[in-house]
């Protein structure tokens, strides 16, 4: 009884997105973003990314601060490690977006989530990005992610939880389904 | 004196399928005139747009429309089409609804105080209108129709009527829905290899503690459930058919017995590179989803049984195994190597409102109501899933929502 006496707080304001889907519903061009990264090389295989601005709501946004990341490879590959792998922060992202959708799933169906931890794992082949083998791909042979997760819920319920989570998420849409990529180049 | 297009008439009902004759026989109870204009036969898209081995999904008992039910010595049989075409004949000449069949609409429009309906034959003046033109007019095909190779035969769930009008290769069927695993199944048994793109879907045992499910969904007053129990219609509306066939061969209909079958699962078709197609990497999620959805139903359908004295006896509580799927199930299927031949389109359906010339679409092109009752005042809707209640979809949740919607409408006249 004293669960259901408890307030769910998980932090998410379910009440300020539920407004916000009405309001996009109702102004589509509203609901169009744009994600937006710049990028610098470094040396070696190190780079340094920021993030800060995106466009949304009909205007310009920005983060309440600029973000920056660092990417290289490891010594194994003779390089310096100055940052996590391109891959690794693709795992990071994918993380990122699912335990986000979890807590407000959670939230939204009035479930306190006391703790949520993940575990990520990506199998590849480096034959292919070596050019070794031209029948293996260069990304992952697949993820996998796990989740431990310790809610006022029953385990269906909390399955329940992580699976609309994967329905919803923007990153596991990325990994799992073609997307066209551009690039194009210019001499500075 | 039969109505007579030259007078006007206080009410057109588009379509004479069920819902529209439903309507028409609680318009007929409250003497109000009107005339039913029906583009081909009544019934017609039950008789010329439905594949030859389909049947109801729902049990003969449940067959019922105002005033009319099943009355022969199968009640928990599933009528197959010529029978359901009969039920709905055999319903029309005793209600003595006056259709205009051969009649095809081509525009309404809003015309001194009510509307004006253009047809092929005549045009008919009106205060009320009730759309009873259906749901499933038009088959809802992904734009990746498009990137198919020429060589593909493609056709839709609406075209689709035995297997002799597919080439000899195999078959993916796109949509994991009733008719997507009816059709799955059909075809398998020709002979022919069958691959399934799945997507999300609804779940659903035929059979569940010895009772039908439809029982249980009736009994448990489900079905009676209104728009406000959910908090995303327009989803709900939106949901595929569970996966159901008409008959109690299988107790469970669903992904296990086609893969039991030899038909191999996908995900959801998201593209086409060349002759290859790409499949999404969603299916063990769409799967968990399903499983733990039906899971959710039946754990409350043993809430009411245990709740509601004298609803039994029943068989045990019974829980059905997940959904098989491959460790990594194949991502892409190239379909001239693997001799794929045809893909069939199961992957739903839309209406067709392309003659309404009333500003009352949402952006998705469907009607804005609340309840059947049109944003424009004097018209109506009826035969949409989900309409007003969980029931609206089916033949017996007619008649609750053309009562709903002739009270509004004799209202409406007489103020």
């Amino acid at each position: 009884m004293s669960q259901h006496e408890r307030t769910v707080d998980n932090g998410v304001n379910v009440g300020a997105l539920l407004d916000a889907r009405d309001a996009l519903t109702e102004m589509p061009e509203a609901a169009q973003f744009k994600w937006r990264a710049t990028s610098e090389w470094r040396n070696g295989t190190h780079s340094r990314h920021t993030v800060s601005k995106f466009f949304g709501l009909g205007e310009e946004q920005s983060h309440v601060q600029e973000f920056s990341f660092d990417t290289d490879h490891p010594e194994v590959f003779a390089s310096e490690d100055n940052g996590a792998t391109p891959v690794e922060v693709v795992l990071v992202g994918l993380a990122g977006c699912l335990s986000a959708g979890i807590a407000t799933v959670a939230q939204n169906r009035d479930i306190q989530l006391n703790s949520v931890k993940a575990t990520l794992e990506a199998p590849m082949d480096l034959a292919g990005i070596l050019g070794i083998d031209s029948d293996v791909r260069n990304g992952f042979d697949g993820i996998t992610v796990r989740y431990e997760i310790d809610a006022d819920a029953s385990e269906d319920d909390i399955a329940a939880i992580v699976a609309q989570s994967q329905k919803r998420s923007a990153v596991f849409d990325i990994i799992a389904n073609p997307t066209n990529i551009s690039v194009d180049v210019k001499k500075a | 004196m039969p109505p007579n297009p030259a007078q006007p008439i206080d009410c057109i009902v588009i379509g004479a399928g069920h819902a529209g004759l439903a309507v028409s026989a609680c318009l007929s109870e409250k003497s109000i005139e009107h005339v039913l204009l029906e583009r081909g036969e009544v019934g017609n898209s039950w008789r010329n747009e439905r594949w030859d081995s389909l049947t109801l999904l729902t049990p003969n008992w449940q067959s019922r429309l105002p005033g009319y039910a099943y009355e022969g010595d199968d009640p928990d049989g599933f009528m197959d089409m010529p029978s359901l075409i009969g039920f709905i004949d055999r319903y029309a000449r005793e209600i003595g609804a006056p259709v205009r069949t051969q009649t095809t609409v081509q525009s309404v429009t809003v015309h001194d105080g009510g509307y004006r309906i253009e047809t092929d034959r005549e045009a008919w003046h009106a205060r009320t209108v009730v759309i009873a033109s259906g749901a499933c007019n038009l088959p809802e095909v992904p734009r990746v129709t498009a990137e198919l190779p020429e060589d593909i035969f493609q056709l839709t769930a609406r075209d689709y009527r035995n297997t002799d009008q597919l080439p000899p290769g195999g078959v993916l069927i796109v949509g994991a829905s009733a008719s997507g695993l009816q059709l799955a199944e059909e075809i398998r048994a020709s002979g022919r290899d069958v691959c399934i793109a799945v997507g999300e879907h609804v779940r659903l045992p035929r059979r569940y503690r010895g009772r039908d499910i439809q029982w249980w969904m009736h009994h448990s007053g489900l079905l009676d459930e209104g728009i406000d129990v959910v908090d995303d219609l327009r989803r709900v509306r939106q949901l595929p058919s569970p996966q159901l066939t008409g008959d109690h061969q299988h107790q469970i209909f669903d992904l296990n017995h086609m893969s039991g079958q030899g038909i191999r699962l996908f995900g959801r078709l998201m593209g086409v590179r060349d002759s290859t197609a790409l499949f999404s990497g969603s299916l063990k999620n769409v799967c968990a989803l399903a499983d733990l959805k039906m899971k959710r139903l039946l754990n409350q359908l043993d809430d009411w049984a245990e709740e509601t004295p004298g609803a039994g006896p029943f068989e045990p509580v019974e829980r059905f195994p997940d959904t098989r799927v491959d460790e990594a199930p194949t991502l892409s299927l190239d379909l001239a190597n693997t001799g794929i031949e045809t893909v069939l389109w199961a992957t739903g359906f839309r209406p067709d409102y392309s003659w309404l010339d009333v500003p009352v679409m949402d952006r998705w092109g469907l009607l804005k109501h609340d309840c059947g009752v049109v944003e424009s005042p004097g018209m109506y809707l009826v035969g949409m899933p989900f309409m007003r209640l969980r029931k609206s979809s089916f033949i017996h949740g007619a008649e609750d929502d053309a009562r709903h919607v002739t009270d509004h409408l004799a209202g409406y006249l007489n103020h």
